[in-house]
């Protein structure tokens, strides 16, 4: 006789399953199900109670972060810079073919006005957070599945800057930088379009990604270089 | 006039922050009980209740109310509090009887003396996914697919963990309950 399996006596006390014939049937396998169904029904959890305004309180916590404005200042600040640009940057020049090769960085700013060092500011700030977005999801646990919600947030508002740098920056011929920056909006726009709820195969193919194309490296490079000006 | 959590949702979802404050108030408590059971610890089950909800602020447009808005928060919660596990220390597998052991609470100390200390050690002998998919079916009576998709694991993975969640369980607490150790 096939006695009921101690999972199908789980799913069975948790209304997963029908009652099969067999036990009915078995007396053996009633027994394990009403000494699993007793074992199950004095699990305890207690919780520590909560008073009636502690909704409140936990609203007075996250309030000020709610409401807290958002660090967007250098966008509109960027985009009239760009306004006041027109052709004045010289071109630079980048790493340009090999993915792997490194080259050295220049970012010449051929009259070192002050519109384009607050482009290169924003573009160098823009490069810094898009570098933390992308190693947390690098040194994420590659062994479990991670909730990458709050990620994707930042990754679809990081795309939308994007766009703006990256055609300044081949309107005023910096093909590296442009070069970078699409790198860059392809991985954002994966992240942002990938699970909430990322499993962690898909984590280990992205990191691999990260990896190959050095972006992570390039970002470096570039950061670095403008931190100089 | 007492407002539904749909026309909440729907306030909220315009920007309307006085309606997701009482989303938050309506709901806190549930989510503090979800949070503490998962991570067993009243301090960082409060971080997880924090981070619920400003993670369920910032998605709320992304609700699409194919569940209730309880269950949305639920599943966030859930995995909040599987993050401040993971955060507080590399190998959280481990971490969960010294947590247990050291959370005495009114509510624990209620409980009789051996039932409590057969029930921390089971519970420290889970590993936090097992205890999350465990509480999420046994507490919260999710499914094991849509623990799965709680979770991000595939519904056989979730149905695996509360296995052995049970099974564990199971081991230490049958005999109290079967009369073997005397109470």
């Amino acid at each position: 006789m096939n006695h009921l399996e101690d999972e199908q006596l789980t799913m069975l006390y948790y209304g997963e399953a029908s009652p099969p014939p067999h036990l009915e049937e078995c007396s053996e396998c009633r027994e394990r199900f009403d000494s699993l169904r007793r074992a199950l029904s004095s699990v305890e959890m207690p919780a520590p109670e909560r008073a009636a305004e502690y909704g409140a309180e936990v609203w007075s916590r996250i309030e000020r972060k709610i409401e807290k404005p958002r660090r967007r200042w250098l966008v509109p600040v960027a985009a009239a810079v760009v306004l006041l640009l027109g052709g004045a940057f010289e071109a630079g020049r980048l790493y340009q073919g090999g993915r792997q090769e490194r080259r050295r960085v220049v970012v010449p700013v051929a009259e070192s006005g002050t519109a384009e060092r607050i482009l290169l500011v924003a573009v160098g700030d823009y490069l810094e957070r898009s570098q933390i977005v992308l190693i947390e999801l690098a040194n994420a646990d590659p062994n479990t599945a991670l909730d990458i919600s709050q990620t994707q947030d930042q990754a679809r508002d990081l795309v939308s800057e994007n766009r703006l740098y990256r055609q300044t920056a081949e309107r005023t011929g910096q093909a590296g930088i442009a070069s970078l920056l699409e790198d860059l909006e392809r991985v954002l726009l994966e992240i942002e379009h990938a699970p909430s709820m990322m499993p962690p195969q898909e984590l280990e193919q992205l990191r691999h990604r990260l990896r190959d194309d050095g972006i992570l490296f390039k970002m470096r490079v570039v950061g670095a270089n403008m931190e100089k000006l | 006039m007492k407002w539904t959590d749909e026309a909440l949702v729907a306030a909220a979802k315009t920007g309307d922050a006085g309606s997701f404050r009482k989303l938050v108030e309506r709901h806190a408590g549930h989510v503090f009980q979800l949070a503490y059971r998962i991570t067993g610890n009243e301090q960082d089950a409060e971080d997880a209740v924090q981070e619920s909800f400003l993670r369920a602020y910032r998605q709320i447009g992304r609700f699409d109310g194919n569940s209730s808005f309880g269950t949305w928060l639920y599943r966030i919660t859930a995995n909040c509090a599987l993050d401040v596990i993971r955060k507080r220390q590399p190998s959280a597998d481990d971490s969960m009887r010294t947590v247990l052991s050291d959370s005495a609470t009114p509510e624990r100390a209620a409980m009789s003396g051996e039932i409590r200390d057969r029930m921390e050690e089971a519970l420290g002998e889970l590993t936090p996914v097992e205890r999350a998919a465990f509480v999420l079916r046994h507490f919260e009576g999710m499914g094991t697919a849509e623990i799965g998709k709680t979770l991000g694991c595939e519904p056989g993975a979730a149905k695996q963990s509360v296995f052995r969640a049970v099974r564990k369980l199971r081991k230490a607490l049958e005999p109290l309950a079967s009369g073997v150790i005397s109470k």
